[in-house]
Parts: structure tokens; sequence; C-alpha cells
């Protein structure tokens, strides 16, 4: 299952060559900086703009090729544009329903009721759009999308828009809808911390190309990347909730490096998390450390070293196949003979728990 | 105070005013539309075109149309060819000029309130499966509702004062094409004043009245209540 899309499209100076096969499942973002090309392939993908020469194939679902070209009413895709863009000449209620009735009744996968109960809005259903905060707006534009059933869900950077504690609010909601609901998303966005939070997949844009494309933890510790050469650098670890200590009020995570230890969290044995693990909070020694107050220490091989300045050197070292980084100083980096295939012992000052 | 001419001038007048306006939005709605959204090299000719009858003094657009309109003009030729007799100094030449007469009136506050929507949420409309023709009215129609409602009046309120167009291709036939303005100037010829100050005061009233409306609908709008 997968999505295939080739795209060429001029416009004054700037040209997009894209030719991209991602995965029909979960999240994929298109990441890079404003004026990458990301809202233009997207909008080429929704069909929002025909562009000649392109092709378009979500699974079994042919879009747009040299002869054939769906109009975008005809796609079962769903939108979240930058702006909520809810109609002002309705309230939330008739909002939702604008494109849930316009789709056939066998269609329909996703009940308004689910809808409105995964964004949290059951109660704002006959407000008028000009009465809602901005998050609460955003809100409504992505359950109005999920009410048509998509097959395949497109979002507009939709967190741009909203300052920094209604985009923590919204976060949540992405990712519930991301576990309750098997809907293939495109998400656009130019931000690493969103991105780390929710995709799965990363396609990597700059000047309208493609630079790289991969899964997200291979993509955030790729040192030819510049996603990890961020001063916030980090790496996605996927774990699994082994036990809970009661004692001493932790829980532990398995992953296939071994065992994270993290205060107390309150989530069922067996839950998937995702870990975030900064490269700056990530210290390598020769021996495994005794004298230390760090709880999680795993053996790993460093993969490869790239120098960041004059000063510091990131280090990608691989901790039972998993890839994650460090950021240690070049003098550090000498004294310990740091180069690839090298057995070390990471140190994981702190770890951030996603849900 | 009215003699029963007057008041079937009054009649005629509102009539011509409501037909007018009624054929006015339905062949401007379209067409002003298609100008919000045309990206045509040529479209600003038909803009100047439409703009044409704020400037030209109405006699002009009045000797024009009367030549047209006449037995010998080139509309009145093809009418009679169909077995129509002219339409020069009938109710229905006045309707064809005040149409023309009024059109920048409808077409202009139509095209901007078009233009004022931009192309978002007809974009959204059609991410959430709604066809272009679904998309304009449910979405454009709606959102564009407070020009709607300057185009009716203005369209209107423009029609009740024409006088020169009407002087020229609809003459002076009592019940037919004999409106208010028209009645007002042979009071006036006449030295009726106080006949010609009842009606010139009635059309003044109906005139600020509706004016008033236009105002205060775009303030109202303006302050951010949707339609």
């Amino acid at each position: 299952m997968s999505i295939a899309a080739r795209f060429q499209i001029r416009r004054g100076d700037f040209h997009l060559d894209v030719d991209l096969n991602i995965p029909a499942q979960g999240i994929s973002a298109l990441f890079g900086p404003s004026g990458c090309g990301k809202t233009t392939l997207l909008r080429a993908i929704a069909g929002l703009e025909q562009h000649q020469n392109g092709y378009l194939k979500i699974n079994d679902m042919l879009w747009q090729n040299d002869h054939h070209f769906v109009p975008p009413h005809r796609r079962p895709l769903g939108y979240v544009f930058q702006e909520a863009s809810l109609f002002a000449h309705l309230n939330v209620q008739r909002n939702l329903e604008y494109g849930l009735k316009r789709v056939p009744t066998a269609e329909r996968k996703v009940s308004l009721a689910q809808a409105m109960e995964l964004l949290g809005i059951t109660h704002l259903l006959r407000r008028k759009p000009d009465s809602l905060s901005g998050g609460e707006r955003q809100r409504v534009a992505i359950a109005r999308a999920l009410a048509v059933s998509p097959r395949l869900l497109l979002m507009d950077e939709p967190l741009a828009a909203l300052d920094q504690a209604r985009k923590q609010e919204i976060l949540p909601y992405l990712n519930s809808l991301h576990n309750e609901l098997d809907i293939p998303v495109i998400y656009v966005s130019h931000s690493p911390d969103e991105v780390a939070q929710l995709a799965d997949h990363l396609v990597l844009l700059d000047k309208g190309k493609v630079k790289a494309t991969g899964a997200i933890s291979d993509m955030l510790t790729r040192l030819d990347l510049p996603l990890a050469h961020e001063p916030d650098a980090e790496a996605l670890i996927e774990a699994t909730v082994a036990a809970h200590d009661a004692d001493y009020d932790l829980t532990y995570l398995d992953f296939p490096g071994g065992r994270f230890t993290v205060s107390r969290k309150p989530l069922a044995i067996g839950t998937k998390v995702r870990l975030r693990v900064a490269a700056r909070d990530v210290s390598l020694t020769l021996a495994h450390q005794s004298g230390t107050s760090i709880l999680n220490i795993f053996p790993a091989t460093v993969d490869e070293l790239i120098p960041e300045g004059t000063a510091q050197i990131s280090v990608r070292i691989m901790v039972g196949g998993i890839p994650m980084l460090a950021r240690v100083t070049r003098k550090s980096a000498e004294i310990l003979q740091l180069q690839p295939g090298k057995v070390v012992f990471a140190q994981a000052k702190s770890v951030a728990l996603l849900s | 105070m009215f003699t029963e001419a007057d008041l079937t001038a009054l009649a005629i007048t509102l009539k011509l005013a409501l037909l007018t306006t009624l054929i006015l939005l339905v062949l401007g709605t379209p067409f002003a539309w298609w100008l919000s959204r045309s990206r045509c090299r040529l479209k600003f000719l038909l803009e100047a075109l439409v703009a044409l009858p704020l400037v030209l003094p109405p006699t002009v657009l009045g000797f024009y149309l009367l030549v047209a309109l006449g037995p010998n003009g080139p509309a009145g030729e093809l009418m009679q060819w169909l077995g129509v007799e002219s339409l020069a100094f009938t109710f229905t030449g006045l309707v064809i000029g005040s149409v023309i007469y009024s059109m920048p009136f409808v077409v202009q506050p139509l095209q901007n309130a078009f233009s004022a929507i931009g192309s978002r949420p007809l974009d959204v409309a059609a991410t959430l499966r709604a066809s272009p023709l679904d998309r304009f009215f449910s979405v454009a129609i709606p959102l564009a509702r407070p020009g709607f409602f300057s185009a009716a009046i203005l369209g209107f309120a423009h029609t009740l004062g024409e006088f020169g167009v009407v002087l020229m291709i609809g003459g002076n036939i009592p019940g037919e094409t004999r409106v208010i303005s028209i009645a007002i100037y042979d009071h006036v010829e006449a030295l009726e004043y106080s006949h010609a100050h009842w009606l010139s005061g009635l059309l003044l009233l109906i005139s600020f009245i509706m004016l008033i409306t236009v105002y205060a609908l775009n303030r109202h709008f303006r302050l951010g209540h949707t339609p």
C-alpha cells in the first residue's frame, strides 16, 4: 500500500520536481523550510491545482496521469488548511455536516459522533465560528475533514497559525487520531518538534526537490541531513511499557537496545510509547559507569562522526540496531578515540515520553 | 395630492424598478461571478463596458437604444422578422433600457462581494466533496449575501430615478411608459408645482430610506455579524 506522486511544477523562478513513493499508512511528514514547495505539492495532491504531466496514485486509486484527472470533489480525501477556514455562514454542526452529507451513506466509515469525540468539540455544536477560539476552530476543521471518511488526510501546517499553548492543546488530538483511525496522513510542517511528535515517515524537501525520505527515527539521526544538526537534535525510540516499580515509583520501558527507566507513568503494561532522547543529553563512556546517578546506560557502537563547528562533534551510535545521537566535545572524542565501529556505553541523562 | 395619472405613473415606476432589479439579479449574478473569478486578459474591456452607464449621459444611452430598438435598427429588424412590433415606446423597451442603465449598480456590488470571499472557502468546499455548481450555491452565494442586499437596493433605487433613458426610448405614454420622473417634469412644465412637490417628496423619501438601509446593512456586516 503506497502513495506514488510525480509532479513537475514551474511557477516563475520556482521549480518543483518530485518523484515520491511513500507508505500509505501512518503519518508522513513533508518537511522543509518555508518556500520549499510543501504546500504546492499538497495542493497538487488534493487536485486543487491541476498541473500538466503529473502522476498520482493512492493505493489502487489513480487520481492523475496524462489522460486522467479526478477533480478534487471526487477524491475521497480530507484537507486541513493552515487557517481553520470554517464557513462563516454556518454554525459548528452545519460546518461538520457540510462534507458528511455529500458522502454516499455506503462510504461513511467515520461517524460524526466519532469525529466530534476524537476532537473534543461535542459541546461547541451550536456555536458560530466567530465565537470560537483559534484552537477550537482548528479542532472543528479537523473533525470536519474526518467526517467525510477520507482515505487520505492532507494537513497543511494545521498548527502553524496557533500559539504554543494552543499547539499543545491540539497535538494530543492528532496523536489519538493517529492511533484510532486507520487513515494515512500527509502532514506538512516546518517544525522539527511537531514532526518528531507526530510523524512515522519523513520526506525532506528543499528548494522544490526531495532531499531524502525514510522512517522518522532514521531521518532524525542521519548525519548527512540537516535535522541531526539542529541544536535540539534528538533520536526517537519506539518502546513498550514492560513493568512498573511500585517501591521507587518508576516505569520500565523496553526497546531492542535495552530497558529505559523513567518516573512512573499511568500506562498499561504493553502500551507502545515513543521516547525522545536529545543529542545533548547523551554522553559516551568507554566502560560501564557504576558510580553515577544516571540509570539509562546502554552498550552501543559508534556508527558515524561529523564535526559540529570547531569544538563539538555529532556522533551517531547504534543501540541494539536503533540509531541515537550524542553530541560531545572534540576533545572528549579524541580522548575516547571515537571512530566508527568503536564499542562504547551511552548514558542518557534525560528521556521525554510522547503519548 | 396625487392625481389618478400620478398613481398610475407610480405603479408603472415600481413595476419597472422591480422587474429590472429581478432581471439584473438573475443575469448579473453569473456575470459578476465570472468577472470576480476569471483570469481572462480581456476582462477589463467588459468591466469598462458595464461601468459606462455611470459616466454616459442617459440621453446618449437612450438615443442609441432608440436607434437599435426602433423599426429600422438592428434589434428592431430582428424583432420585426420574428413578428414582434418595434420595442421603442413600449414598456418592454423601457425594461431593456433600464437593465442596461442600472447594470453597474447591481453587477459591481456583486462582483466586489464575490471577490471578497477569496478562493479559500471554495477550496475548502471542494475538499468536502462539493462540485463547482454546489460550491457556488452553498458557499459563494450565502457568503456574498451583503453584496446581494446592496445590489438589489441600489439597482431598484437607481431605476426609480431614471429619466433621460426613459424620455428617449419610452416616450410619455400614460399607463404604458409614463414613470414618476416624467410625471414630475410634466407637472413642472404645466406649472402644477404642488403636484410636483408631492411626487418629488415621495421619490426623495423612498430613495433616502433605501440608501439608509444599504449603509446600515454595510455597517452591520462590517461589524462582523455573519449573514
